[in-house]
């Protein structure tokens, strides 16, 4: 597919790297000269260097020939006027990041009537992810595949546990629980597991399941499971207040630590229901003071990725409750991962992966036929959901009698709105929808993970 | 971060598979004019493909290509396809000396065109074909044409890409490199296949028109003939005229020409400025030529040829210019270093690095004048960066600098100072023949081994436009 993204700064380099990854033909246009000459030699992409709302810039970047058009610099204005030029110009879709509230309220009249085919909040879209992991508080990461009916969880092993009693097989046959691991990453390294392999701890695993089997999973973990009723929140940005506005509305309490006194004057006019404190959250007096020890999470949103990681450090020796920590930058993600940190946050990334996630489903509709797609690890493995909509060398046939490619799980298969967890005897049926797991990226089609397919 | 050797030879042997492949196309001819040389072809190809094949098992576990191993790359790349290219000349006894077989395999890949050997007809069918064919292949680039087959993805090629093609900033047509490498290939084998039907429909015989048209296409210049291209027709010159200005043309216009993009391809001003001159050379030499002639219109045509020959840098001949007068000889001389467009299959320095130099000289001055004036340089209707107006002064000064120590190295071998400098200007600029002993009449066999392998030094620097060859010979781009 031919894709147009303008603005290369964080954002538009994760969609330049993993889009071109999987093959679409990238044209990279950005107002600066060293971004570009920065992005093309990193990537096999082409750069423009201009003004990205100019129609003259545009078309020689070749929006006549594009298929998509994403806006993604720093000015949600600039965005727009870039997806109004293309969308005359070339007769493509578009997609702008808007993170003014007061656009982005408008979203629906912005696609509706200016013909943008997305309009993504980073910042929103950060808060959504939140309150989604504060809901299920165990997991570090939650996906969720044919809408909601399978999920994918991913959670750290603490330091004892029941499981390690146990290989990855014997969780069905002797803990007697219908899940799937799927992945395991320990340390540096990430792996599809086999049946053999066993636990150790610190071990993050990721499972497949329905959410009924995977809350039984957890209680036979002893992990706690507990909705989250009351969280903290540090740093009173956009994400905290779109944050507090779907907590509270989820009835669960939230108090927020700001450090200047005028945002804490609006932000208790904007939420009524929150209970705003004006104070240093580097103090830890405050935090102690504020019930830190109690509470069922922890989430820490200030503007400085440092601070934020040593508060939820702080936090983690303190209480035993959930933590998420936002991050801004994408380049330390490994080490991040190292620190005990339950869940982190990076509105950057997931701005990226929508994108990503809209633009599969786009060339979907022009011969791939991937419905769902997370990437699990940033760009080494990546769980798709596929629809089985004919007959092909796959249908029909056992799996183990099957060659698959190596690196690759089929992880779930849901058939008439139930889930099966896929076992050597069980088949793939026109109409059944398969998640697989695999460190291949790019799969176009689910024959893509058999040998010589 | 040391160099990633193991990538290195690992696209060395891709690089000798290939050259395998196209020692088949000898043999083929040797097969079909039943010649004994075509063994050692067959031989050399073997070699070829036994190391290629030996050396692409081992698949190197990093994959990254940074700027430096891309010059590296191809710079001993293409001293790998010359030695291997010179060695059926040696096996065949057609070329006893490797030196000799060297210079006349490097003269081919680089598209130079100059010659050891005096009587060119003496040689082997499949020799000429070889020697027409090394031409094609170095005129857009072996590595080029290896990356448009192979799927070595990432955006490392670029930097290969960026080391083998000529001119002041290569970019790319589409924004693949891979597929960039297939549409260059495409359009010039559509352009190679349409002047070898021209000449088929002149009335050349299958064999000329194919090798002429390989030394056209990849602006070489080795002819079949003792006097080059004089004994044909004229149709036969115009048409081989045409085409080869046709090849000295930035490939880029032709691509923006074919997606119908005819406002930015009118915008290319090296384009104008390269017809301009070629225009205002031919109607200066033509007159000054036309007391030589039998008529106005061969002294048109004669200048034609030598122009658009010499200016693309293609070296091809009808009259031995070296008996011009010395207006149209000097002029000559000056079209040699002009060379052809960037991004051409031709050599010399280029049109757009001229351009360049001339506006940045023009701000230099009117700084002069008004020190305060802000002002920048502009190329096609865009801001010229200052990177690469920076890179064109170093080019220059680096060029200057090569020339003259090339032409103090061949001076050692006592020659007049006009074949000394021109033998120097018609291999720094892969241009072939040059004037009085090294002219289109000569032929560059009498000088001494050391002189030949300054010679054989400045074609490939020529050719990859100096920098690789420089720092595959500096210390800091092999440190750990």
């Amino acid at each position: 597919m031919e894709i147009m993204i303008i603005g290369c700064g964080k954002v538009g380099q994760t969609l330049i790297q993993q889009l071109s990854d999987e093959g679409n033909n990238i044209t990279a246009v950005d107002i600066s000269e060293d971004k570009i000459r920065d992005v093309s030699r990193k990537y096999d992409v082409m750069g423009i260097v201009g003004n990205g709302a100019t129609y003259m810039t545009q078309l020689e970047a070749g929006i006549r020939s594009s298929d998509l058009m994403i806006a993604v610099t720093a000015q949600d204005e600039l965005n727009l006027l870039c997806c109004l030029v293309a969308k005359k110009a070339g007769n493509c879709q578009t997609i702008a990041r808007v993170r003014n509230p007061e656009y982005s309220k408008e979203a629906p009249y912005l696609q509706e009537e200016l013909g943008l085919a997305m309009v993504i909040n980073p910042e929103y879209a950060a808060a959504a992810e939140i309150a989604r992991v504060l809901r299920f508080p165990s997991a570090i990461k939650i996906d969720t595949f044919s809408k909601g009916k399978m999920e994918l969880l991913k959670f750290r092993l603490p330091e004892s546990c029941i499981l390690y009693n146990y290989s990855v097989k014997e969780i069905s046959t002797k803990l007697h629980c219908d899940v799937l691991v799927c992945m395991i990453e320990r340390g540096e390294e990430v792996f599809i597991p086999n049946g053999d392999v066993c636990f150790q701890a610190g071990d993050l695993i990721s499972i497949i399941a329905t959410p009924a089997n995977a809350a039984v999973f957890f209680k036979k973990l002893k992990l706690f499971t507990n909705r989250t009723r009351d969280a903290i929140l540090v740093g009173g940005g956009q994400i905290a207040f779109y944050l507090s506005n779907i907590l509270t509305k989820s009835g669960i309490s939230v108090k927020l630590i700001e450090k200047n006194r005028q945002r804490c004057e609006e932000l208790s006019q904007l939420l009524p229901k929150v209970s705003i404190i004006h104070g240093d959250a580097a103090d830890k007096e405050t935090m102690l003071e504020e019930g830190l020890e109690k509470t069922g999470a922890f989430v820490a949103l200030t503007n400085l990725d440092e601070e934020n990681i040593l508060l939820s450090l702080f936090a983690r020796s303190k209480m035993s409750g959930k933590l998420v920590t936002k991050i801004n930058r994408i380049e330390f993600d490994e080490i991040i991962r190292q620190l005990n940190l339950d869940s982190i946050v990076n509105p950057k990334q997931l701005t990226a992966e929508y994108i990503i996630r809209f633009v599969r489903a786009m060339k979907k509709s022009m011969g791939s036929n991937v419905e769902t797609l997370y990437s699990l690890i940033k760009g080494k493995v990546e769980a798709a959901e596929f629809l089985i909509k004919e007959q092909s060398a796959i249908v029909g046939v056992p799996l183990q009698e099957l060659e698959f490619k190596e690196n690759v799980l089929i992880a779930g298969i849901l058939r008439r709105g139930k889930m099966l967890i896929p076992r050597g005897q069980d088949t793939i049926e026109i109409g059944d929808s398969v998640v697989v797991v695999s460190r291949r990226l790019g799969l176009h089609d689910i024959c893509d993970i058999l040998k010589q397919g | 971060m040391g160099m990633n050797i193991a990538m290195v030879v690992f696209i060395l042997g891709w690089v000798l598979s290939f050259e395998a492949l196209f020692l088949l196309l000898p043999v083929l001819t040797a097969l079909i004019y039943h010649e004994s040389a075509g063994w050692s072809f067959l031989l050399t190809a073997g070699i070829c493909l036994f190391l290629g094949v030996l050396i692409t098992r081992f698949k190197p576990k990093k994959k990254a290509l940074y700027a430096r191993e891309g010059f590296i790359i191809v710079s001993l790349s293409w001293i790998v396809l010359s030695v291997f290219g010179a060695l059926p000349f040696v096996f065949s006894g057609t070329i006893p000396h490797f030196m000799d077989a060297l210079f006349e395999s490097v003269s081919g890949f680089t598209t130079t065109g100059a010659t050891i050997l005096s009587d060119v007809e003496a040689l082997p069918k499949s020799c000429l074909m070889w020697r027409a064919f090394s031409h094609w292949v170095g005129g857009m680039g072996v590595l080029v044409f290896i990356m448009a087959f192979l799927p070595l993805s990432g955006a490392g090629n670029m930097n290969l890409m960026r080391a083998e093609s000529t001119g002041p900033s290569v970019s790319k047509l589409v924004p693949r490199v891979r597929k960039t490498a297939v549409l260059l290939y495409a359009m010039y084998m559509a352009m190679t296949l349409l002047e070898f039907v021209c000449l088929l429909i002149a009335k050349m015989s299958f064999f000329d028109a194919l090798c002429t048209a390989f030394s056209t296409a990849g602006t070489g210049g080795f002819g079949i003939r003792n006097d080059s291209i004089g004994s044909y027709s004229p149709v036969l010159q115009i048409i081989i005229a045409v085409f080869a200005m046709l090849f000295g043309v930035n490939f880029s216009f032709y691509f923006l020409l074919l997606s119908r993009r005819f406002r930015e391809a009118f915008q290319i001003t090296e384009v104008w400025i390269y017809f301009g001159i070629i225009l205002i050379s031919v109607s200066t030499i033509a007159m000054n030529i036309i007391a030589m002639t039998d008529s106005a219109g061969d002294a048109v045509r004669h200048a034609f040829f030598t122009v658009s020959s010499i200016i693309t840098t293609t070296g091809f001949s009808t009259l031995d210019f070296g008996q011009f007068p010395i207006l149209s000889q000097t002029i000559l001389v000056v079209l040699m270093f002009i060379g052809a467009c960037a991004g051409s299959t031709g050599g010399g320095i280029k049109v757009s690095r001229l351009i360049i130099l001339v506006k940045t000289m023009i701000k230099e001055i009117h700084i002069q004048i008004h020190p305060k004036q802000i002002q920048k340089v502009k190329l096609n209707g865009h801001l010229i960066p200052h990177e690469v107006v920076r890179a064109v002064n170093t080019y220059m000064a680096v060029y200057l600098l090569f020339f003259v120590a090339s032409v103090i190295a061949v001076s050692f071998d006592n020659y007049d100072t006009t074949t000394t400098f021109t033998a120097v200007a018609a291999t720094i600029n892969n241009i072939g023949p040059g004037l009085e002993m090294v002219g289109p009449a000569g032929n560059f066999g009498f000088f001494s081994v050391f002189a030949k392998g300054v010679l054989i030094l400045d074609m490939l620097a020529g050719r990859l436009e100096l920098f690789p060859i420089l720092l595959l010979f500096s210390p800091a781009a092999w440190k750990k």
